[in-house]
């Protein structure tokens, strides 16, 4: 009898050992995390000079219409009359209709601000994030059409189901007190 | 117009190339439009996530280890669902945070949020010392198949036997594919969130209606056979200081709870004549002990041998290998990864340095885990060959997740209200 309590003792005397380690090492880990501060949370955002416009955020993302969206930083823009972000170069003349224009729902919107110059705006509620304006725009013109992860929208998955099938690597976590990635001058080489 | 742009637009294209057209200088005080950047959702909900899963996980402890109540556990149940569930969209939850904490480990470039650290360590500490009581009632993917079970099939000893090994295999591959930073696999192939969003690709929705198909007659499939957190929750529960145990005063012996219980969690006493001698169970002890290390030593070869294979899942070396290919005339044709390989203008070499990095962490990873597998399997026979003759009827804290099912059918529960009640009788597992 007296043998069985000792053993009894000695498994409880270990499972107090592990206890205890279990919470030193859970506080400890805890209280690092608290205190440093690289230990914010993380977003998902495209690098958007990474980005190739490949097209696959529109279908690859969980929702049903994607969280990425095309953004425009006006800044780079050379208000051109013809944007190559709105016409696909295979059109036949120059009218903004369905069989010349890039974008498959017309969310991009093109408006006269002076002579010669023209202003292109997206209408975000239209744009699937399907990257044939960005496409065109990083081809013919400045790149100043570009992609975003739009966090009004993004579910913020552990893994996003775009980064998974993104060819060029260009999805990246970022911290949530950075969240965008937007393009504001032309890239440098290299 | 057109005409009046064209030459200059070629132009530039020949001497600037970055900026093809020039962004004009307006002369009628245009201004640029103001873009809003609409921001993520704000770090007080990531502190509101944390502050609820604590706060369940003690309501949970409390109920079922104190009040020895199910019923309870069940409302708590149905609030993590609906929480973390759909309003939270299943994200982020600690059965994906080990992928987290594994890349935060062995990939430097990755810094572990807070609020993740605290979703992978709470629920570990807590069934230290209360046992599974975050899978009792907390985790949304328990949750949904707990609630959903009618009447629980038992699974044959043999099935549960193997199918319980899945968990470890499980384990070892997401971290490995975590710990190199090519993808997390335990969200990809998580068949909750699909249901959790109402929405999902064809892989996730299908994986989502057989896993909640199966739970419908199966207690908690996920938990038992797949769920990799499971192992870490099993590991710690084995320890716990308060447990759930079913017969409050004296087993009298009657085998109701282990006919109550739907996840295969409870401990049954052999009787005397039918227990192995000693000297045969050292006969096979001898056997088994021989073969961990050898197991550990063959997956540790096969691991190295799988490596090529294993990390060709790595996008890297995908696109390495198909770049290589398409130089030396091996493939026709180019596929994204290589047009966009193209398009970034990285030299071939740069690009086949990363890739043999990646590789050579892969040869031994892929070795370790080999090495994880044949203890696993090692281990594992030892398990059943070594398993330890209880007395009682109790529940197995590691596999218990102090759903409290049991508590209602123990006669001597509440000095016998339930077999007054009748509860016991209906023998209806649900």
């Amino acid at each position: 009898m007296a043998a069985t309590d000792n053993k009894k003792s000695r498994r409880e005397f270990i499972a107090d050992g592990i206890r205890t380690g279990g919470l030193i090492i859970a506080s400890g880990a805890i209280g690092a995390l608290a205190a440093s501060s690289h230990a914010e949370d993380t977003v998902w955002q495209i690098d958007p000079y990474k980005c190739t416009n490949c097209g696959l955020c529109a279908t690859s993302c969980v929702l049903d219409q994607s969280a990425v969206k095309c953004m425009h930083a006006f800044a780079m823009c050379g208000y051109c009359n013809l944007c190559s972000g709105m016409l696909r170069p295979e059109r036949v003349g120059n009218t903004i209709e369905a069989e010349n224009v890039q974008c498959p729902t017309f969310a991009i919107q093109r408006s006269y601000v002076e002579n010669p110059y023209f202003q292109y705006v997206i209408d975000e509620n239209l744009c699937i994030g399907c990257a044939k304006c960005s496409k065109g725009c990083n081809a013919f013109g400045n790149g100043s059409l570009f992609m975003q992860i739009r966090h009004d929208r993004c579910l913020n998955c552990n893994q996003c189901s775009i980064a998974e099938v993104c060819p060029a690597q260009a999805i990246v976590r970022v911290p949530a007190s950075k969240p965008y990635l937007l393009k504001s001058k032309i890239k440098q080489d290299g | 117009m057109f005409q009046k742009l064209t030459p200059p637009f070629f132009l530039l294209q020949i001497t600037t190339p970055p900026q093809k057209n020039p962004p004009p200088d307006f002369t009628t005080g245009y201004q640029y439009p103001v873009t809003i950047n609409p921001p993520p959702r704000a770090e007080l909900f990531t502190r509101i996530d944390m502050v609820m899963l604590v706060t369940l996980m003690l309501m949970t402890a409390y109920f079922i280890l104190y009040k020895r109540s199910r019923k309870e556990v069940r409302l708590i149940s149905l609030f993590s669902l609906l929480y973390f569930g759909f309003y939270r969209h299943g994200c982020v939850c600690s059965v994906g945070s080990i992928q987290n904490v594994a890349m935060a480990i062995f990939n430097n470039g990755y810094a572990l949020p807070l609020s993740v650290g605290v979703f992978f360590i709470l629920p570990l500490l807590f069934a230290l010392f209360f046992g599974r009581v975050f899978c009792a009632a907390v985790c949304p993917l328990g949750a949904a198949q707990d609630l959903i079970l009618q009447k629980a099939k038992r699974v044959p000893i043999w099935l549960d036997e193997t199918l319980s090994v899945i968990p470890y295999v499980y384990l070892g591959l997401g971290t490995l594919f975590a710990a190199t930073g090519t993808v997390f696999i335990i969200c990809e192939y998580d068949p909750f969130v699909a249901f959790f969003r109402l929405n999902g690709g064809a892989m996730m929705v299908t994986l989502g209606i057989i896993i909640l198909f199966l739970s419908t007659f199966i207690g908690r499939p996920y938990c038992r056979y797949l769920c990799p957190y499971g192992v870490l929750l099993r590991w710690a529960a084995a320890w716990s200081k308060w447990k759930v145990h079913v017969a409050p005063d004296k087993c009298i012996q009657c085998h109701l709870c282990a006919e109550s219980c739907p996840f295969n969690a409870m401990r049954m006493p052999v009787p005397e004549e039918v227990r192995p001698s000693r000297k045969s169970t050292r006969a096979v002890l001898s056997r088994v002990l021989w073969l961990i290390p050898l197991l550990a030593i063959l997956g540790g070869i096969s691991g190295r041998l799988a490596s090529p294979l294993l990390s060709h899942v790595d996008i890297t070396v995908q696109t390495a290998d198909r770049v290589w290919k398409e130089r030396h005339g091996l493939v026709h044709g180019e596929t994204l990864e290589s047009q966009a390989h193209r398009a970034n203008q990285i030299p071939d070499n740069v690009l086949y340095a990363k890739a043999a990095k990646i590789r050579r962490t892969y040869a031994l990873y892929t070795t370790i885990f080999g090495v994880w597998l044949g203890l696993v399997f090692g281990l594992k026979l030892f398990f059943i060959t070594t398993r330890r003759r209880w007395d009682d009827y109790d529940a197995d804290p590691a596999a218990c997740v102090a759903c409290g099912r049991c508590f209602g059918y123990c006669p001597a529960e509440a000095n016998g209200k339930n077999v007054e009640e009748g509860v016991y009788i209906k023998g209806n597992l649900k």
